[in-house]
């Protein structure tokens, strides 16, 4: 470690640990609150535990950990429950029923812990930062190891939720893709759902003392959220959402205790920092996914009209070494201008030829003109083909009238899947011309 | 072991009741205009089904509130000032609002999910400035958490005066532009296909919410601004289906709730004035939700009750007239007068209910007990059953002879149906089945298509659905 950074391996090292448990049992769960459509339920509950909390704090007086979980499942059940009857039996539409319960119930915690200040030892900013910083130092002692008292209960929440998960997997995926059907088969979805709500309650408490409710809100969407974005299968789904959670934690800590001191200030807030992490990873994933990322759509997109773009300047040449009645396309020199017509955006011209010129498909004459390499005129010819044997195609299998296949056969020449050319082959019968009376090349 | 709520003594209540105190005014009226806003806006935010967005928004605000602070530093201003910082926040508020909309736009995930991920993130990025604000040298941050819960003691009259400009724009767009809010909220396509540039009316009404957020944080705080913004609006919903109506009551009950609030915050000590204005909408809510005239729930569950008594109504009507009519082909005496017990065996009711029907039915002279504790019509109940059982049976003949329903299906469907016939259909029905010859008064009236109880051996024939649809060969009752 750089001197500047003051790194102690059994703090830091605890603090990524807590941190990392946190948002892996948040993720978790958080998977099917995202699959369910029902992502804000997670910042409806963990705003919604905080009567519950200073209420256990209360009764008991002290924080027990099983008090903790008690009181967490009721009030994460109350206010599923809650929401469930707003919205079903006032018929108000489920997220202002969500935005009307939560708020109200965190409105209901705040004023009991100002009434009760004197006898809870809760702040409610503790309550949403979270002391992540701070936690490493409430030790236990377990076995005759120290262990933070924030990492066995983490732990604990985290262990549940995985035994939950590993043993109804089956009924989760489910109850979280087609409720209906869950219904049909007989397995209570609405069980599972009011299951889910307790969970996230009881998972929201045991975190939101060491890292805060922002963390928990953070921990429940974004991982499950990136990890959507990156796969199409729950399992893997599931794992992912579990390693960026993980990265998360170890990012942002990092960040918290490096970032602001390049920017010349003090350390930060970590739990804040690691939903800033998990919120960058998403970005990157939104942006890069492979499949459904910003810029891979944009870059497929680019490529398709690039792909159209050079089958244009291909079609153009051979066609204008027809009109001109030039013994081969390799020997006629097409204007850029003629080009430029075929393709029909002067920038995304510049860009195919220079393109087709590094493929050494074309060859730019001193005139400015181009004319077809013998690679080039292979591919006009292949094209061609296509092109004629689909007019072909259309006019004596389809029954289109010959004046109009034109259009058809240009959007379809541009499919290149040699099988389906085969078929086109062997279904035309392999004319010698097309039903313009034009040759069809070999 | 709660505080004991110290009682304020009546000099305090009168002082705060009658706003002597400039500070008072100051809170009561700026909380006021800030409900009165936010209910309006929040009537169409709710109708479009943004409800959570506002949530999002308002947490979106946090960390516009840090970087306003952070440049305040940075250009020598007072960081503190609350144009620049509402600045910042109405700047990210709007900036989430946009990330939001390109989430679900460019992604396969859902709304929930693009709300939550645009929630957290940004106010975590909130959260994280926050503390590497609070640890700088010389700048005094204290005040800036003040944005998360509000702190609307010490609001001051410039506040008040921002709040009151942000609700009279409200107020004005909202009047304005309602038709075309209206519109907008329920049916946006269609005001597409009619030229509505209901991109543009969607972003001002969105900036709307925006405004009215960032104004509120002073007071309520960005936790629970969204329940000024979709509590009342959705407590307004319970007093009529009319969208001019729920405005002005959503208005009204924002307005109140502000009001109402602060006032018993600035009373009792301990008293959050955030969290007591949010309580107060609830209660509000909660009110509304029960006892709403068009959907509170003591008002369905009334109506409900009434329709199911009057149906039963009918059917013991009808089960009074039916019985009579099987005794009477069986030659039983006493053929118009009936036991209890021979009526409990045509209906699955309760003994009970079965009182509490036949004693309502009595009191209202539909039927009498005589002597022998047997039950009969009065003239009143006669016409009344008679005009039941046609309607029943109308609609039975109607099912067999056009839906193809079995005669010995068609009771329940028919059961089901008859008692919403309203006159005009019967009158068709009766046209239909009849070869549109009007019902004379007094004419028999038609048979049942299957077998009354007690079992009669005569099951239903073509013969008898085709006598009885031309209206001949039926004896009559009387």
């Amino acid at each position: 470690m750089p001197a500047w950074i003051p790194w102690d391996w059994f703090i830091d090292g605890w603090i990524i640990a807590i941190g990392a448990l946190c948002a892996m049992s948040c993720a978790l769960l958080g998977n099917f609150l995202v699959l369910r459509r029902q992502s804000m339920m997670g910042d409806a509950i963990s705003h919604a535990v905080l009567p519950g909390l200073v209420i256990a704090f209360l009764i008991t007086g002290s924080r027990s950990v099983t008090t903790m979980f008690i009181g967490a499942a009721v009030v994460g059940l109350l206010t599923a429950l809650l929401i469930q009857v707003v919205s079903r039996h006032g018929r108000v539409e489920e997220g202002a029923a969500m935005g009307v319960v939560f708020v109200s119930l965190f409105a209901l915690g705040l004023l009991l812990i100002r009434q009760a200040a004197d006898h809870v030892d809760l702040d409610p900013d503790c309550v949403i930062y979270g002391a992540l910083e701070l936690a490493p130092l409430d030790l236990w002692t377990i076995m005759g190891r120290e262990i933070p008292r924030s990492a066995i209960v983490n732990g604990i929440a985290f262990l549940i939720n995985v035994v939950f998960v590993v043993l109804f997997s089956k009924e989760l995926k489910i109850t979280s893709f087609d409720p209906d059907l869950a219904d049909a088969q007989g397995i209570p979805a609405g069980l599972f759902h009011y299951v889910l709500m307790a969970l996230t309650a009881l998972t929201t408490i045991a975190a939101f003392e060491s890292v805060g409710s922002i963390l928990v809100i953070a921990m429940l969407i974004v991982p499950p959220a990136t990890a959507y974005l990156l796969t199409e299968r729950l399992w893997i789904m599931i794992v992912l959402s579990q390693v960026i959670a993980a990265a998360a934690a170890v990012l942002g800590h990092a960040g918290a205790i490096t970032l602001p001191r390049l920017a010349g200030f003090s350390d930060t807030n970590t739990s804040g920092m690691i939903g800033v992490a998990a919120g960058a990873m998403f970005a990157a994933a939104f942006l890069f996914a492979p499949r459904h990322g910003v810029v891979s759509r944009l870059i497929h997109r680019v490529r398709l009209r690039e792909d159209i773009a050079r089958d244009d300047v291909l079609a153009a040449i051979w066609r204008l070494a027809e009109r001109s009645g030039a013994p081969g396309p390799g020997s006629i020199a097409a204007p850029r201008a003629t080009l430029a017509e075929a393709v029909g955006s002067p920038s995304m011209t510049s860009w195919v030829l220079w393109r087709m010129r590094r493929r050494r498909q074309l060859e730019r004459l001193a005139d400015g003109s181009w004319h077809l390499t013998a690679r080039g005129e292979e591919r006009a010819r292949r094209l061609i083909r296509k092109h004629r044997l689909w007019e072909d195609y259309l006019v004596h299998e389809v029954g289109v009238r010959p004046d109009h296949v034109h259009g058809t056969a240009e959007r379809l020449e541009h499919l290149d899947d040699p099988s389906v050319t085969r078929e086109l082959d062997s279904a035309t019968g392999s004319p010698e011309r097309d039903p313009h009376d034009r040759p069809i090349p070999k | 072991m709660l505080h004991n709520i110290d009682m304020p003594t009546w000099d305090e209540i009168a002082r705060v009741l009658l706003l002597r105190d400039y500070n008072t005014r100051v809170v009561v009226a700026g909380t006021t205009m800030l409900g009165v806003a936010a209910g309006m806006v929040g009537t169409f935010l709710l109708l479009r089904r943004r409800a959570l967005l506002s949530d999002t928004i308002s947490h979106a605000t946090l960390p516009g509130i840090a970087v306003a602070f952070l440049v305040g530093i940075a250009a020598g201003w007072n960081p503190k000032s609350l144009p620049l910082l509402l600045a910042g926040a109405a700047i990210f508020g709007g900036l989430g609002m946009v990330a939001v909309a390109t989430i679900s736009a460019g992604s396969r995930l859902k709304d929930d999910a693009a709300l939550g991920v645009v929630l957290s993130v940004f106010y975590a990025a909130g959260i994280a400035l926050l503390g590497v604000i609070q640890k700088m040298e010389g700048a005094n941050a204290a005040g800036l958490n003040s944005f998360i819960y509000g702190k609307t003691a010490s609001m001051l009259m410039s506040d008040s005066v921002l709040i009151g400009a942000v609700a009279l724009l409200a107020a004005v767009a909202c009047g304005l532009l309602f038709k075309e809010f209206a519109l907008l909220s329920f049916d946006a396509d269609f005001g597409t296909t009619q030229g509505y540039p209901i991109g543009w009316l969607d972003l001002s009404l969105m900036s709307l919410a925006v405004v009215v957020t960032v104004v509120g944080l002073q007071a309520v705080g960005l936790i629970l601004i969204v329940a000024m913004l979709v509590v009342p609006a959705a407590a307004a919903r319970f007093w009529s289906h009319d969208l001019r109506a729920t405005f002005f009551t959503a208005a009204v009950l924002g307005g109140l709730s502000g009001c109402v609030g602060s006032t018993l915050s600035t009373l009792f000590a301990r008293m959050p004035a955030g969290a007591i204005i949010v309580l107060v909408t609830s209660s509000f809510f909660i009110v509304s939700l029960l006892f709403g005239t068009t959907n509170g729930l003591v008002a369905r569950w009334w109506s409900r009750r009434r329709l199911t008594r009057r149906v039963s109504r009918q059917h013991l009507l009808r089960s009074m007239f039916e019985l009579a009519e099987a005794k009477q082909q069986h030659g039983w005496e006493p053929a118009r007068s009936h036991t209890s017990a021979e009526l409990l065996s045509h209906r699955a009711w309760t003994s009970a209910r079965l009182q509490r029907l036949l004693h309502g039915l009595e009191h209202d002279g539909f039927v009498r007990e005589d002597a022998e504790g047997r039950w009969e019509f009065t003239q009143r109940g006669e016409v009344e059953a008679r005009k039941i059982t046609t309607n029943h049976r109308l609609w039975e003949l109607y099912l067999i002879m056009y839906a193809d329903i079995a005669p010995s299906h068609v009771d329940r469907d028919a059961d089901m149906i008859e008692h919403v016939l309203d006159e005009t259909m019967l009158e068709r029905l009766r046209a239909r089945l009849r070869g549109e010859e009007p019902l004379p008064s007094h004419e028999p009236i038609v048979a049942s298509p299957h077998a009354l109880q007690p079992e009669s051996p005569t099951a239903p024939t073509v013969a008898t659905v085709a006598s009885a649809t031309t209206g001949h060969g039926q004896e009559d009752l009387r």
